[in-house]
């Protein structure tokens, strides 16, 4: 799970983002929500997208499942290499054959993602009855499996009741569930625990690392927690203003973080194991997507800010092995972390 | 009577505004606005220097609304369309120099002539001029029986919603039962027996059975206010009922109001002429579209122009409300486009 | 209880306590402070068929400018204890006391007066703040309510100041919420409820709808205030490491009940009840080195439903030490027998009839 260390099999490139634009239109100006955006996800690794709102993790996510609004949302460059094939070059009924079968999506707010009207047991068997023609009877049949693949007891007695009817926690399985039921190579969770409490936040991460490691699916992980992703990630992109400004394996980030915005969010976390003194706090507020400042985006909250960094935005250094940076003066980050 | 607008949430227009901006703001167009997401609610100036400093002037969510609908050419159109009538429902002389009551009757039902690019009626009146004032019936009616039933409404509910318990069973039972009255046969049977030849029956009649319909929007909206954290924060500074009311849940809650309000205008319009042409509404001397349209009907084949000008009349004003309503509702709850 | 004393005095306050001198006197005791809301059936005749136990039976003083927080899971009736301490919602039976009086059951004018006293902060920085009214009206309302507070001709200075003292620019006064980002909401909310100068302030859940990056910015601002003004704080949150940071004691509530309460060292660190060792054992923690070697404790279930909680012991229904005597016998919030002797930090208030220390938060 630490990630650094795969196998053969295991390093093939399930997914490719390459420099991916995004932008929304609007009355009120054109946004550059995604701006120049790449990553990449291997089988069986997990891959934590961490930002603030407004960051545009969630926009990345949704361009790459081709589920974006739009309008407003537009994705004006870039590629999506899934399997070999740019999904942004597909039509759009292949386009909705791989979702689902091949990559799915887990949302945040499960209660609003189900529907209401329907029993959990045939919105799950729709799934199969959807994509592989099965018969009602047998997609009841492994709908109930996968209810208890997932955890949640009594799966036989439940199958028939609605949404309404499972606590949140329960109701996430479900979601899980329904990502699942079509073995696909890939999921992306967007925020899977963050309405869940502590204690049950806990069960459904495992949960999801257990059936990652069981499927050998690829994961992509898409959250504002420092904790979350300490607990599950490989690979860590950190994304501010719709770029991506360090990507590192997830021991060396929390080691030696190499770009300020990572060093700052992770200095202004309080700490559970001590009490501490008063938490540094990154200044000023994260700018508007339609009025990103020129240079780095980042310079009117750094503390390392030099006129450099006003002016030129920086490229994406390669900092170490597996590990990016888009700052001016990484090393010094590199360095002062230590 | 149809009520398209119950699920109608501009009891929440911040909401709705944050919704808005979550769109141009990157993350959270999605249904996700929980807990992590909630920063990207929020509502940015387009023109914010880095940091995201709030600019510009004060903005209030009515001078956006003001702001939006002035671009909104439906609105424009049909405000355009309102002001007009208006204008000829207080001074018909504006447009229509003749006389709506004198008649000729060797031109009757005669078709358009100089002068009278209408036509005459049956008894030799221009029906140009008839239609011009009969603007004035069917706006004073339909503006007075707003009014009414709004403020009727409202009252009612609001009190209903801030309350709660018997106010709300009471009121909301209430309510019911004037639901329960058929519009039509109610009118026939309610305005029959009235002999005045005022409008005043005709307001009273159609407030009367208006009113549940605001009411049961009125009392929506403001169960919704209620529950905002600010009036629980007003509560707990210790403001009494009628501050929260007045100053925190009214203001609030008034937007779906106004917005139906505005729609039952133009269908109290159509209800005036529909009670008038079956003539429970209005009597004559008044000069009314349902009236005319009524008198005309019998004649469709031979005159089909005495039922047409003043039926396109009424479409228009009947129209033109109910689209003002819809730009209204747009522009207060922008979530709904 | 008898033997409460020290730090763990909870149940007690009369009884002298030498050892927390510096952490000032009670400023407000909760005593066996209970809210049930009724279930009903039918629609005209309203027939009672039950209660939600949201909050059943809860006791804690707060001192004299402390922060005590308070943590538990959605549901354990955390921000239903805020509503009552601020006059939201009024107890079912029990006891809230300040300055002398027991202000559950004050009226009217009385009650305003206390309401001075007691402000709080909301969780959500977009339904707190009405978005008809402009910053200024915000604020200054706690001085249209209470007018003795401030002459009319002073107010608007004192809104500027107060806007100033929360870290915003005074010339906003004018501005409405929806143009300010959800930090910034937040803190006009604390500028609101500080316009009183009240002694209490709860925050129910501040902090939990802001970024990270923010979150900080605002749980400084609340540090800052409390030294500046002299203010006593109950800090609700679900974020145990946010409670941790700011708290001086801490307790932990669970289906309504507190299940242990002392300082942050002593809960943290030497937590005896077993929910507040799987609650803090499946926290997580920013250190991908402790992932490997770090126990979880993994609880099944789900909470039971408020309406029916079970019988005896709250949490026995989850608990892997649960014997037949927690389905009979309520444990007490009181110093376990076996810690009453020692000098441990464990030594504290724990309702559990089996507490053992047992450490779960990994530490450097």
């Amino acid at each position: 799970m630490s990630g650094q260390t795969t196998g053969p099999g295991e390093d093939a490139t399930l997914l490719e983002v390459r420099d991916l634009r995004v932008e929304f239109r609007t009355r009120d100006g054109v946004a550059q929500a995604v701006n120049g955006v790449s990553y990449r996800v291997a089988a069986g690794q997990t891959l934590a997208v961490l930002g603030e709102s407004g960051s545009g993790k969630s926009v990345t996510a949704q361009a790459v499942m081709g589920i974006l609004d739009s309008p407003p949302g537009f994705v004006t460059g870039g590629e999506v290499v899934f399997q070999g094939r740019d999904l942004l070059k597909l039509g759009k009924d292949e386009r909705r054959k791989v979702r689902g079968a091949k990559m799915a999506m887990i949302f945040q707010d499960a209660l609003s993602s189900l529907n209401p009207v329907l029993s959990v047991g045939a919105q799950l068997g729709e799934m199969f009855r959807v994509h592989e023609g099965t018969s009602r009877k047998e997609a009841r049949e492994r709908a109930v499996e996968l209810m208890e693949r997932v955890g949640i007891p009594a799966a036989r007695q439940r199958v028939g009741d609605y949404p309404h009817q499972f606590s949140g926690g329960m109701r996430q399985r479900i979601m899980i569930a329904m990502a699942l039921a079509l073995a696909p190579d890939l999921i992306i969770a967007d925020e899977p625990t963050t309405a869940l409490d502590v204690t049950v936040q806990a069960q459904v991460m495992d949960l999801l690392a257990e059936l990652q490691r069981e499927y050998h699916m690829g994961l992509i992980l898409i959250t504002h927690d420092l904790g979350v992703v300490a607990d599950v990630a490989d690979t860590i992109a950190v994304m501010y203003a719709g770029r991506i400004v360090e990507t590192a394996p997830v021991h060396h980030l929390y080691k030696a973080p190499a770009h300020p915005y990572t060093r700052g969010l992770l200095e202004s976390i309080p700490r559970l194991d001590h009490k501490g003194q008063e938490l540094y706090a990154i200044k000023g507020l994260p700018p508007n997507p339609a009025a990103i400042p020129p240079g780095c985006p980042f310079h009117p909250r750094c503390p390392l800010a030099r006129d450099v960094c006003r002016t030129d935005p920086p490229p994406l250094y390669d900092v170490g092995p597996g590990r990016t940076s888009a700052c001016h003066f990484w090393k010094e980050t590199l360095d002062g972390a230590r | 009577m149809p009520e398209p607008y119950e699920p109608f949430e501009a009891a929440k227009p911040y909401e709705a505004y944050a919704a808005k901006e979550a769109i141009g703001h990157g993350d959270g167009g999605s249904a996700a606005l929980a807990i992590g997401e909630a920063e990207s609610l929020e509502r940015v100036p387009g023109a914010g220097p880095p940091g995201g400093e709030p600019t510009g002037k004060p903005r209030s969510l009515w001078s956006d609304a003001w702001h939006d609908l002035r671009r909104n050419p439906v609105f424009v159109l049909s405000a355009l369309v309102i002001v007009f009538l208006v204008l000829i429902a207080i001074w018909p002389q504006l447009i229509a120099t003749g006389n709506p009551y004198r008649g000729d009757l060797a031109k009757a039902q005669q078709g358009a002539a100089p002068g009278h690019p209408f036509g005459f009626d049956t008894q030799g009146r221009d029906v140009y001029t008839r239609v011009v004032y009969g603007a004035r019936a069917s706006i004073t009616v339909g503006v007075c029986a707003t009014a009414g039933a709004a403020l009727l409404g409202s009252l009612l509910g609001g009190l209903a919603g801030f309350f709660g318990r018997w106010w709300d069973t009471g009121l909301s039972r209430l309510a019911d039962i004037f639901f329960g009255i058929p519009v039509i046969l109610g009118g026939l049977v309610f305005l029959s027996v009235i002999t005045s030849s005022t409008v005043w029956p005709v307001v009273g009649f159609i407030v009367l059975l208006g009113w549940p319909q605001i009411s049961r929007i009125a009392r929506g909206s403001v169960v919704t206010a209620k529950q905002n954290d600010y009036v629980q924060a007003a509560r707990a500074l210790g403001a009494g009922n009628g501050r929260l009311l007045l100053r925190h849940i009214t203001p609030n809650a008034v937007a779906p109001v106004i917005v139906v309000a505005t729609i039952a205008l133009g269908t109290f319009i159509a209800l005036e002429a529909t009670l008038s042409f079956l003539g429970a509404g209005l009597k004559p001397p008044t000069v009314s579209w349902g009236i005319d349209i009524s008198a005309a009907s019998t004649y469709i084949r031979n005159a089909p122009h005495m039922l047409l000008w003043p039926a396109g009349a009424l479409s228009i004003t009947v129209l033109a409300f109910i689209m003002l309503g819809d730009a209204v509702r747009d522009a207060l709850d922008p979530k709904l486009r | 209880m008898a033997h409460a004393d020290g730090p763990q005095a909870v149940q007690d306050p009369q009884r002298p306590q030498p050892g927390q001198a510096a952490l000032g006197e009670p400023i407000l005791e909760i005593r066996d402070l209970v809210k049930h809301y009724p279930l009903t059936q039918g629609v005209l005749f309203k027939k009672q068929v039950g209660a939600v136990k949201a909050v059943d039976g809860v006791s804690f003083d707060l001192r004299k400018g402390e922060t005590l927080g308070i943590v538990g899971e959605s549901g354990c009736g955390k921000s239903t204890l805020a509503k009552m301490l601020v006059g939201l919602e009024r107890p079912t039976s029990g006891q809230i006391r300040y300055q002398g009086q027991d202000i559950a059951t004050l009226s009217g004018r009385a009650m305003k007066s206390v309401r001075r006293n007691i402000q709080m902060v909301f969780q959500d920085p977009y339904t707190s703040l009405n978005p008809r009214m402009t910053v200024g009206d915000i604020v200054g309302e706690p001085y249209e309510i209470h007018p003795e507070v401030a002459p009319k001709g002073d107010r608007r200075k004192r809104v500027q100041e107060l806007l100033d003292v929360v870290g915003l620019n005074p010339e906003y006064i004018n501005r409405y919420p929806h143009q300010f980002s959800g930090g910034q909401r937040q803190r006009i909310g604390i500028a609101r409820g500080l316009a009183l100068r009240p002694e209490i302030i709860v925050a129910d859940e501040p902090v939990s709808a802001l970024d990270v990056s923010v979150q900080a910015q605002v749980v400084n601002l609340l540090e800052g205030l409390q030294d500046e003004f002299d203010l006593s704080y109950v800090f609700i949150a679900h974020d145990l490491s946010v409670v941790r940071h700011i708290s001086d004691r801490v307790a932990v509530m669970y289906l309504g009940r507190l299940a242990e309460i002392g300082t942050d060292e002593q809960i943290y660190d030497h937590p005896t009840h077993p929910y507040t060792q799987a609650l803090l054992s499946a926290v997580p923690v920013p250190d991908p080195e402790a992932r490997e070697h770090r126990e979880r404790i993994l609880l099944a279930g789900d909470v039971p439903s408020p309406a029916d909680p079970p019988s005896g012991c709250r949490f026995r229904t989850r608990c892997w030490k649960a014997q037949p005597l927690c389905a009979e016998v309520v444990p007490p919030l009181e110093v376990p027998a076996e810690f009453q002797d020692t000098e441990s930090p464990a030594r504290h208030a724990s309702a559990c009839h089996f507490a053992e220390e047992r450490h779960v938060v990994p530490s450097d």
